[in-house]
């Protein structure tokens, strides 16, 4: 399992991570980020792909 | 003999590319050489909102992975010169360096004026961390800040500006602010949006000279009038950062031309094998679009150029490579989003929405979608990007 972090405060929820990781980032209907806290361990490149594109820099993965 | 690598700019499309060779199983030396003394970080914030709060390297660096842990950073060290021939970087401290792999990663700089009076202080422009600290000073509430320059980084620095309290005023030749990437509608309507905020636009005008002794006291314009200001920000586009690849057959003209593989091409067509660029000074073929070889300034573009890189040199390449440039642009409350290329329009229509709120604009080129854009609506946006790919 890894854990994943998405730091809120600069999250501004452009949803590029949705494209990446989309088991695990979705944009709500409000348009507002939602992820899961938690995912497999065959998720973690797909985790961090989204790390890349994401502008804010917003989420890690908390080992 | 591919090794070893050496990268010459440690920002973005240089960390992206040493992180990509290791994910593609590359495991031999990397060299990465960047004028700037900072690890790489992020650019994007230096307009927004990391100018209004604080402007510090911390809040901005990009996090360094452990695959990349190895990997040699020369900060601080400007590449003078390349010998393609013999495959050598020499450094400032004339120093030379033998590679085996070359990635160009040396991004841009700003363009900046040329007025008769241009040797003054309180002249601006936002590209580096450092750039960002000395304007972050300047920007104190009531202080009159003149934009020249209305692209996305100018409109940026404007709503940060008037957020800090600071009178602004954008000068520029065009009609509206960001018309080439937006079109005529939004252009306007985000126009509307900075003026309801305070904003004033001096539009069809340009800077002719400066007014002041030692430190800028105002602007001359082309129509003979004259505006005071404390400070000025020069927001009127790039030059690439080329010079240092000069004397090698290249093609430097807007970038360094480049194959769909992004090697680097001679003026003759051929390729060099071991030449590679990234980021936002390749010019690369996109056949998303068309054969047209375009330089593409987004942030998604450094990490799809390093990737496709990574792909090529350890021989995982596949298919063509056409990447989808998406930009975004934080101004006020207004979150633009977008992908394609929205400057290949013919036409544009709103596809959602309502233009005075959120909406969504669809960008035609003969009647087929090359870029959709909008304001908010980020779900909507983003429901039409597998049109492109
Ligand atoms: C203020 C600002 C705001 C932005 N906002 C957005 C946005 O909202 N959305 C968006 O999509 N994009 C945005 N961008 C664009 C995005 O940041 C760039 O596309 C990205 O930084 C390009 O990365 P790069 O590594 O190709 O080039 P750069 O970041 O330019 O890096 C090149 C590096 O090479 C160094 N260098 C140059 N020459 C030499 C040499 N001879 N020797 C050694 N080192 C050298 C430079 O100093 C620099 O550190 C913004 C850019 C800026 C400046
Ligand atoms: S990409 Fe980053 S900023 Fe965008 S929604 Fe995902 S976490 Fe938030």
């Amino acid at each position: 399992m890894i854990k994943i972090d998405v730091d809120m405060t600069k999250c501004q929820h452009y949803g590029q991570c949705v494209f990446e990781a989309p088991q695990v980032f979705k944009l709500n209907n409000d348009d507002k980020l939602e992820y899961t806290a938690t995912a497999d361990e065959s998720e973690r490149a797909n985790v961090e792909a989204a790390i890349d594109v994401c502008p804010m820099q917003a989420i890690s993965i908390v080992e | 003999m591919t090794e070893p690598v050496v990268i010459v700019g440690a920002s973005m499309g240089g960390l992206r590319t040493a992180e990509a060779l290791r994910r593609f199983g590359y495991d031999g030396a990397i060299t990465v050489f960047g004028d700037e003394q900072y690890a790489p970080y992020n650019r994007p914030p230096l307009s927004k909102e990391v100018l209004a709060e604080s402007v510090s390297h911390d809040a901005v660096a990009f996090e360094l992975r452990a695959s990349v842990a190895d990997v040699n950073w020369v900060l601080g060290t400007r590449v003078l010169s390349a010998d393609l021939d013999h495959s050598t970087v020499t450094d400032h401290n004339f120093e030379v360096h033998p590679y085996g792999t070359l990635i160009v990663a040396t991004g841009l700089r700003p363009r900046r004026l040329h007025v008769p009076n241009g040797d003054v202080r309180g002249r601006h422009a936002v590209r580096t961390l450092d750039d960002a600290i000395a304007l972050r000073a300047e920007l104190v509430p009531g202080a009159r800040v003149v934009i020249v320059g209305a692209g996305f980084i100018g409109c940026e620095v404007a709503a940060t500006a008037r957020k800090l309290g600071c009178e602004v005023t954008i000068v520029a030749p065009g009609v509206h602010p960001m018309l080439r990437p937006l079109g005529q509608e939004l252009a306007a309507e985000m126009q509307r949006r900075h003026e309801a905020e305070g904003v004033v636009f001096l539009m069809k005008r340009e800077v002719t000279d400066f007014i002041g002794d030692t430190a800028i006291a105002g602007v001359l314009l082309d129509d003979g009038t004259t505006l005071d200001c404390d400070l000025l920000v020069e927001a009127i586009g790039s030059h690439e950062n080329t010079e240092w690849l000069d004397g090698n057959d290249l093609d430097t003209t807007a970038g360094v031309l480049t194959s769909n593989d992004l090697r680097a091409v001679r003026r003759d067509g051929s390729e060099w094998s071991n030449v590679f660029v990234v980021g936002d000074v390749a010019r690369f073929p996109n056949p998303v679009y068309d054969n047209e070889c375009r330089r593409i300034e987004h942030w998604n573009i450094p990490t799809e150029t390093a990737k496709r890189v990574a792909q090529v040199f350890t021989g995982q390449a596949q298919g063509e490579f056409r990447p989808i440039p998406s930009f975004w642009s934080d101004q006020y409350d207004n979150h633009l989003l977008a992908y394609g290329v929205l400057a290949l329009a013919d036409e544009i229509r709103l596809e959602d929405g309502d233009i005075s709120g959120d909406c969504v604009f669809g960008y035609y080129r003969d009647g087929v979608m090359v870029g959709v854009c909008g304001i908010g609506m980020r779900s909507v946006v983003q429901s039409y990007r597998s049109n492109f790919v």
